[in-house]
């Protein structure tokens, strides 16, 4: 009983550390201009306005960067995926000369801040066209998230019995067959984890999106958060107002596949 | 229905040999049974039967052609798992009709193929149920259902009724045989467990480290070993063995004479004695020995015995009253005392 009251505690405690920064994003996003600085520290202002994102919505380029960000990130998530599933199974299944060097090489790219490769990477880019592009974009962060999603999906697989494709190649399935009509439909939880995963990673990654594209038709609302961000002063309102819309694609996205996502990371967690 | 014909096989992991040249004949219609202990190599021999695992050398044809090379969908051979290996996600009847969708069969000749099967195996009502929702005994059911729904060239059984219990392992032992005998289809079947061998088997193939000891009907694997492996492995409880050396008058262990019957002189042996094959008599009309524990089973009893020195088992009907220090006597028939050689094993003949 004690047990449960301190961990009842406990997880509030750590929520509200954890939510608390969203719920100040809300607060200030609310916040008319003249007030922000006016009341000084309140949680709730006096006043409430939505004209922070009637002005992002209408006189900003956000929902340009907003639709840039949505491309950019499904179709990595779409590319992770689906590479990451074929290499997962690869892993998981065959044996074949050179595995460990590939597995090795793949751990090792993880090893790197990726700071480190964005100048190697532009100068690759530059001359196929492929810096302040959206494809530019997509091709990078595939690159960058497929290693661990592979090892991810590795661990999808692992937890499937091969007694289940050996089954169905028995019953007169290929083996691309036995992947399609029986493994895959199993894996769909890890399918949803690793998709959200590399989905959440792109939609907010920052670094690349600044140095590759500097052209605001290909930006991504990261990037073009900094926009709100001038010279002499920060729209703290405006930024808010559309971080806050930015959060709800991955809200949605996560609310969509949770169920899977948690079966599929325990389902994971245990053989990985 | 098809014979199945191994001749040379070899096949390694790494450096390890697995199987070291297997010959083996299967008839058509015939239930052969793979039998010995965990690692000789019966599952990796079903595997290669099956296409499951690449063969590292020797011939394999099913029907006459020659398989070495050709994918399991195309061998046209059902199996059926230790773990089942139902699809989750499918219900009964698709998990039964998985292979006629393969086969792009007529939706309505499928649908008959499946409701016959079920029928047969008690699982009509059981047909839009997921794995899940099915006990272990009724997903072993589907399990056989799966394989055959198809008619397959030959059923291959992988330990099948390793995971049920006790009971439910004797009645689908009953089941799988009956089966058998209605389909007539050929079978290898593949287990650990000797009593599963000795009841279901028309020939037992028993392996060991790679290597077949002997092929055989179960009643000439139990009383006619061609080596100390397959008499201890056959036969539960398992045959006792003593050290023994022979001499002109007989078989002596311990000063003791176990059979007196004249033979070759030659130094050491083994004795091989089955547990049920002796009899407990008055003290003073057997050779002696000691009762040093006794195991009752209800029909009836293993008695343990110390023989000059050395530990022998004795399994009988005679429920009489023994309890540990009595001094019994202990009757031997010569014809049921096997002889092998201590050095390799190798049953002894012309005894």
């Amino acid at each position: 009983m004690m047990l449960r009251v301190l961990r009842i505690l406990a997880l509030a405690a750590f929520l509200l550390f954890a939510l608390f920064p969203l719920f100040w994003l809300l607060k200030v996003s609310v916040t008319p201009t003249d007030l922000l600085y006016g009341e000084g520290v309140r949680l709730w202002p006096s006043r409430m306005t939505l004209d922070h994102y009637v002005s992002v919505l209408r006189h900003t380029q956000f929902p340009l960067f907003f639709r840039n960000s949505l491309i950019v990130s499904a179709a990595t998530a779409i590319l992770s995926t689906v590479a990451a599933s074929a290499a997962g199974y690869a892993f998981s299944r065959f044996r074949f000369r050179g595995k460990a060097w590939v597995a090795g090489l793949l751990l090792v790219s993880q090893m790197f801040p990726l700071v480190i490769i964005v100048a190697p990477i532009f100068r690759l880019l530059a001359p196929l066209g492929l810096t302040n592009s959206l494809i530019g974009l997509i091709v990078v962060y595939t690159a960058v998230n497929v290693p661990f999603a592979a090892f991810l999906m590795q661990s999808f697989f692992e937890a499937i019995p091969k007694d289940l494709e050996e089954a169905a190649m028995m019953d007169g399935a290929t083996r691309f067959q036995a992947l399609r009509q029986v493994i895959l439909p199993l894996t769909l939880p890890g399918l949803a984890a690793t998709g959200g995963f590399v989905f959440s990673a792109a939609w907010s990654e920052l670094l690349f999106a600044l140095m590759l594209n500097s052209s605001a038709s290909v930006s991504t609302f990261p990037s073009g958060l900094l926009g709100f961000i001038s010279k002499f002063s920060v729209d703290f309102g405006q930024m808010m107002a559309a971080a806050f819309l930015a959060l709800l694609p991955v809200c949605a996205f996560f609310f969509l596949i949770q169920r899977h996502l948690v079966q599929g990371l325990t389902a994971g967690a245990v053989k990985g | 229905m098809a014979a199945i014909s191994l001749s040379g096989v070899h096949k390694n992991y790494g450096a390890v040999p697995v199987l070291k040249g297997i010959d083996l004949e299967i008839a058509d219609g015939e239930f052969v049974v793979l039998v010995g202990p965990s690692g000789c190599g019966k599952s990796t021999l079903l595997r290669l039967i099956a296409g499951l695992e690449e063969i590292g050398g020797g011939l394999i044809r099913i029907d006459g052609r020659l398989v070495n090379d050709i994918a399991p969908k195309d061998r046209d051979l059902a199996m059926v798992f230790q773990s089942y290996a139902l699809y989750p996600h499918m219900t009964v009847r698709a998990n039964m009709s998985f292979a006629l969708k393969q086969r792009r069969l007529a939706p309505g000749l499928i649908d008959r193929a499946v409701e016959e099967a079920a029928a047969k195996l008690g699982l009509s009502e059981l047909l839009d149920r997921k794995p899940r929702a099915l006990s272990g005994g009724q997903r072993q059911r589907v399990a056989m259902g799966r394989a055959i729904v198809r008619q397959p060239k030959a059923f291959l059984f992988d330990e099948p009724l390793s995971n049920l219990d006790a009971r439910l392992r004797e009645q689908m032992r009953y089941e799988i045989r009956k089966l058998h005998g209605e389909l007539g289809a050929t079978s290898v079947y593949v287990t650990h467990d000797q009593i599963e061998a000795m009841t279901m088997a028309d020939r037992i193939v028993a392996l060991k480290d790679g290597v077949i000891q002997q092929i055989g009907a179960p009643a000439e694997l139990y009383d006619d070993p061609a080596n100390l492996f397959v008499a201890g492995f056959i036969g539960s409880p398992a045959m006792n063995f003593l050290d023994a050396e022979l001499t002109a008058d007989g078989v002596m262990a311990g000063g003791l004479m176990l059979a007196r019957r004249p033979g070759p002189l030659g130094g050491k042996v083994t004795v091989g004695l089955r547990p049920e094959r002796m009899a407990i008599v008055a003290a003073d009309s057997g050779l002696p020995a000691r009762v040093d524990l006794v195991e009752p089973t209800g029909l009836a009893q293993l008695v343990h015995l110390d023989l000059a020195g050395q530990r022998v088992k004795l399994f009988t009907t005679d429920r009489r009253a023994l309890t540990p220090g009595d001094l019994v006597g202990l009757a031997i028939r010569p014809d049921d005392v096997l002889l092998f050689d201590p050095a390799g094993g190798k049953r002894l003949s012309g005894w």
